[in-house]
């Protein structure tokens, strides 16, 4: 109960002294990069709950242990919280030098506890009363709410994902294989002559100039390849080329990686799960490495749709939950920090017996961050999220 | 060649064709108003098939199209070209049954596993995932060869369409062993057959049950993915009004239904051994079964085995939701991306009068003035993209290497047996058409258009090449395709320098991105 207190006042406090240091980056220089991880992630491994009994006893073969000098216990954060140990060379030392922090709690009103419905729901980013407009991603409309000169989005996916869909075309392109384009500017041309007029035109048109930019782009890859540098390997080599698109060209980006489904042996500090967070964990790293000077004006979101049950399954795995913990990683991010709403975790505090209760929405919680980030005034925030902002000193 | 006017006459014989009158008159979109082009009739056998080509415009000029589209929700076996059967005749997949494959798989497996060498070892394990990598390759073969090729093109794109709808991804455990079998013994049967028989069927394959975690589930030690999947995506939809405990308790129904792969079976206790089953690789472990009473969509089940899971089943297939949510999906598949509500109601009500007989709740569909309207506006996805290019482009000339259609898929990002998440692709334009997808088209375009993709470059110790200029200006071309086209695909088409990029901007074009 005190340490609940506590927590709440902490949060306050922290939320307050956000004053002391403002975002400074101009909205045209800031960068943000959206991490959708699909398949609801157990946020419980990453972000352990060390001062939770509770959490010991009802994962008798997945929890992982308080920190120790043993590598495979929990990386220290604070008397609450420890990191996944998979994430030591990567995400803790960004943490540590205050450049990560971590929002538990977080999460949709969503209760259907489906990925489909959920992802949907945060995609849309719309309030799940009244009607929703299925087709307006809240991406999209963060991009024709900044000024075109301050907003060049882009999804670095082979589909166009919910969330940068709407009234923008927004463009995209997949960075996981390269190949060099076969049909040449003259084809090019007369192709999208042949879309002038109809409701393809713009991605066509789109889709033959963010071509011309990533190739140029890779042109340096490949010159480096030649000189038999060390290459990236998986989404680290994606995470890098997103880098060195977001520095020269796009400001918005999405992407995202899946495989977080664990209802079946999960592992603990290693196992099939520590082997995901230590692959994102490499790529947002490599991410950071890459934007060099551009990390300080940059901020990384990554979320997922829900968190999973607290208890371990009969399966050594988890199913499907509610809260769950969401990353936030820049230069000029406000980290070393747990921030947010948040409380002690014992069965009576359980979501419906079962889950992390949603204590940061959303909806609220982003709405706070890109108010402060891009200096949107209420109204653009309500224009984007149907709700007013809640800031909790993120930037 | 019979003259248009009196080959559109001998296709308009029958009920089906005038419903498309009626929806061709609607619109006023026919040559002269209230007469339908022979664009139309064109369109409607491009939707009904996985894309027209001369040879199947040929079947249906042959026989009318009310009677082509009554075989094709009724199929007869039917062969395919020698050419295409060959292919599918030489594959592992097609000379071995499931179950010997897996134990053929199983025993390669512990062979690699006992080696003491570290290197041998991990070539040997290298081996083994490079051999269920290769069937599942088979199995996409065999699916693609079917659908280029296959007299009954509607069974094969309806196959498809079940095979997302019940969707399980190659790359969990050893389902790569196990998707071709799916495909083949669960899905295309039932195709256009009981929706009730297609649900039960893929209940009992080994790839469902694994894919969705259901030999995890026990009692006390419930493992929910497969319970909420049947509800929110194979049955009633996610709105189709079941609660959270609805999901528990068909969690509990569905304890004991799993997989046993080998020949060795569990103690059952005496009382209970009766109730075991085990046929194929579908194994049902009543000591892993909660005998317990149920109360499921606010009815109670007796506690009492297997025969639980098929009162479940009938419950689910039978529940109005399900009939409106898959009818919806058929519609959207079908028709649009936002199917009109009364044509969709009106094939619930078939649905549930026919107890989910999916031909018939596709004939009122194909039949609807809804369908003729929609002709030409639906937006292919890329395996539509990909095979109906593939067979407007060479017809019955059989593909010596379905490889290059794989890849492309797996570049569109729509990979047969691909999608990691149990929801299946989308089935509409959004995200489809984003400019990355459309930039990845033309390229394909340009591939095929080409003449160098490699299709007709067979794999094998002694590759086997056939050159093979893509036929695109064809008769059928000038007979009935051009005529689709609007004024500025026919004015970019005059510019092609070469025939090759003729056919790449033909297949480029806006048009061809439609069915």
């Amino acid at each position: 109960m005190e340490r609940r207190l506590l927590l709440k006042s902490l949060a306050a406090l922290s939320a307050g002294a956000a004053t002391g240091n403002l975002w400074a980056a101009p909205a045209s220089k800031t960068r943000l990069l959206f991490v959708f991880m699909r398949g609801g992630y157990d946020a419980t491994s990453l972000l352990i709950p060390i001062a939770s009994q509770y959490y010991y006893q009802v994962r008798p073969n997945i929890a992982i242990a308080k920190p120790s000098d043993d590598a495979k216990s929990a990386l220290p954060i604070n008397a609450d919280w420890g990191l996944h140990p998979a994430l030591r060379d990567t995400i803790y030392p960004m943490f540590t030098a205050g450049e990560a922090a971590f929002v538990p709690f977080a999460g949709t009103e969503d209760l259907s506890r489906s990925h489909f419905e959920t992802q949907d729901s945060i995609e849309l980013g719309q309030s799940l009363q009244g009607t929703r407009d299925y087709r307006s991603g809240f991406l999209n409309r963060l991009a024709t709410t900044l000024n075109a000169n301050q907003a060049s989005a882009i999804s670095f996916t082979d589909q166009l994902p919910l969330i940068m869909q709407g009234s923008a075309q927004l463009p995209n392109m997949a960075l996981r294989s390269l190949g060099k384009p076969q049909v040449d500017a003259r084809q090019a041309r007369l192709i999208a002559t042949m879309y002038d007029g109809t409701s393809l035109a713009a991605p066509v048109r789109e889709g033959f100039v963010v071509r011309e930019d990533v190739m140029k782009e890779m042109i340096g890859e490949m010159d480096a390849a030649n000189r038999n540098a060390i290459t990236a390997k998986g989404f680290e080599l994606e995470a890098r080329r997103i880098a060195r698109l977001m520095k020269e060209k796009y400001n918005v980006g999405f992407v995202d990686v899946g495989g977080w489904d664990t209802h079946v042996g999960q592992g603990n500090a290693t196992g099939y799960l520590a082997g995901r967070f230590e692959e994102l964990g490499r790529g947002l790293a490599g991410f950071a490495e890459e934007m060099g000077a551009e990390w300080r004006d940059t901020v990384v979101v990554v979320v997922s749709e829900f968190g999973r049950t607290f208890r371990e399954n009969g399966n050594r795995g988890t199913d499907h939950g509610h809260g769950s913990v969401y990353w936030v990683l820049g230069g000029g991010v406000r980290g070393n920090a747990v921030r947010g709403e948040q409380i002690a975790l014992e069965q009576k505090t359980l979501f419906q017996n079962r889950d992390y209760p949603v204590l940061n929405e959303y909806r609220a919680l982003f709405g706070g961050l890109l108010a402060r980030m891009y200096g949107l005034n209420a109204g653009q925030v309500e224009h984007i999220f149907g709700t007013r902002g809640s800031d909790i000193g993120l930037v | 060649m019979q003259s248009l006017s009196s080959t559109l006459r001998a296709l308009l014989r029958g009920a089906g064709a005038a419903a498309l009158l009626g929806g061709c008159a609607a619109t006023g979109g026919g040559d002269t108003a209230g007469v339908p082009g022979p664009a139309q009739l064109v369109g409607a056998v491009n939707r009904v098939s996985w894309g027209v080509s001369q040879s199947t415009w040929q079947q249906v000029e042959k026989v009318g199209y009310p009677a082509w589209l009554e075989g094709q929700l009724r199929p007869t076996p039917a062969p395919l070209p020698a050419a295409a059967q060959a292919q599918i005749d030489s594959l592992t997949i097609a000379r071995k049954t499931m179950p010997q494959l897996v134990a053929d798989l199983d025993a390669q497996r512990k062979a690699a596993e006992q080696l003491t060498v570290d290197d041998e070892k991990k070539a040997a394990q290298q081996a083994y995932q490079q051999e269920l990598t290769r069937l599942a390759r088979e199995a996409a073969t065999r699916s693609l060869l079917r659908d280029l090729y296959s007299p009954n093109q509607l069974q094969e794109q309806m196959t498809w369409f079940w095979m997302n709808h019940f969707n399980v991804h190659q790359g969990k455990s050893n389902l790569r062993v196990l998707v071709g079998d799916y495909e083949d013994t669960a899905i295309r049967p039932h195709a256009l057959g009981k929706f009730r028989d297609l649900l039960g069927a893929t209940l009992r394959h080994p790839a469902m049950i694994r894919y969705l975690d259901n030999e995890q589930n026990a009692a006390n030690r419930l493992n929910e993915n497969y319970a909420r999947e049947l509800m929110e995506l194979h049955t009633l939809g996610v709105e189709g009004g079941y609660s959270q405990r609805d999901v528990q308790e068909l969690a509990r129904i569905l304890t004991g239904v799993g997989v046993n792969l080998g020949s060795a079976e569990p103690k059952v206790k005496k009382e209970l051994q009766a109730q075991y089953v085990h046929t194929g690789l579908f194994e049902f472990n009543p000591n892993r079964h909660d005998y317990g009473a149920k109360q499921f969509l606010g009815q109670p089940i007796t506690g009492r085995g297997l025969a639980e899971v098929d009162e479940a089943l009938d419950r689910l297939s039978r529940h109005p939701a399900t009939a409106r949510y898959v009818s919806r999906k058929l519609a959207v598949y079908f028709v649009a991306d936002e199917p009109p509500p009364a044509l969709v109601a009106r094939m619930a009500d078939v649905f549930r009068s026919t107890d989910g007989d999916i031909a018939a709740v596709l004939r009122t569909l194909f039949t609807s003035t809804d369908f003729a309207r929609s002709l030409g506006a639906k937006f292919k996805d890329p395996v539509h993209y990909v095979v109906s290019s593939v067979r407007l482009t060479y017809d019955d000339k059989v593909i010596l290497n379905t490889g290059p259609m794989l890849g492309w898929l797996a570049r569109m990002a729509q990979p047969l047996y691909g999608r990691q998440t149990p929801d299946g692709y989308a089935l509409t334009q959004t995200g489809w058409a984003s400019p990355g997808q459309m930039t990845t088209r033309f390229e394909i375009a340009k591939a095929i258009g080409s003449g160098n993709a490699g299709l007709f470059k067979a794999d094998g110790p002694q590759p086997q090449q056939r050159a093979a200029f893509p036929q695109l200006a064809s008769a059928f071309y000038y007979q009935s395709l051009q005529q689709t086209l609007g004024p500025k695909t026919r004015q970019t088409l005059e510019q092609a320098t070469s025939p090759q990029e003729w056919n790449t901007l033909l297949l480029s074009s806006p048009e061809l991105m439609y069915r």
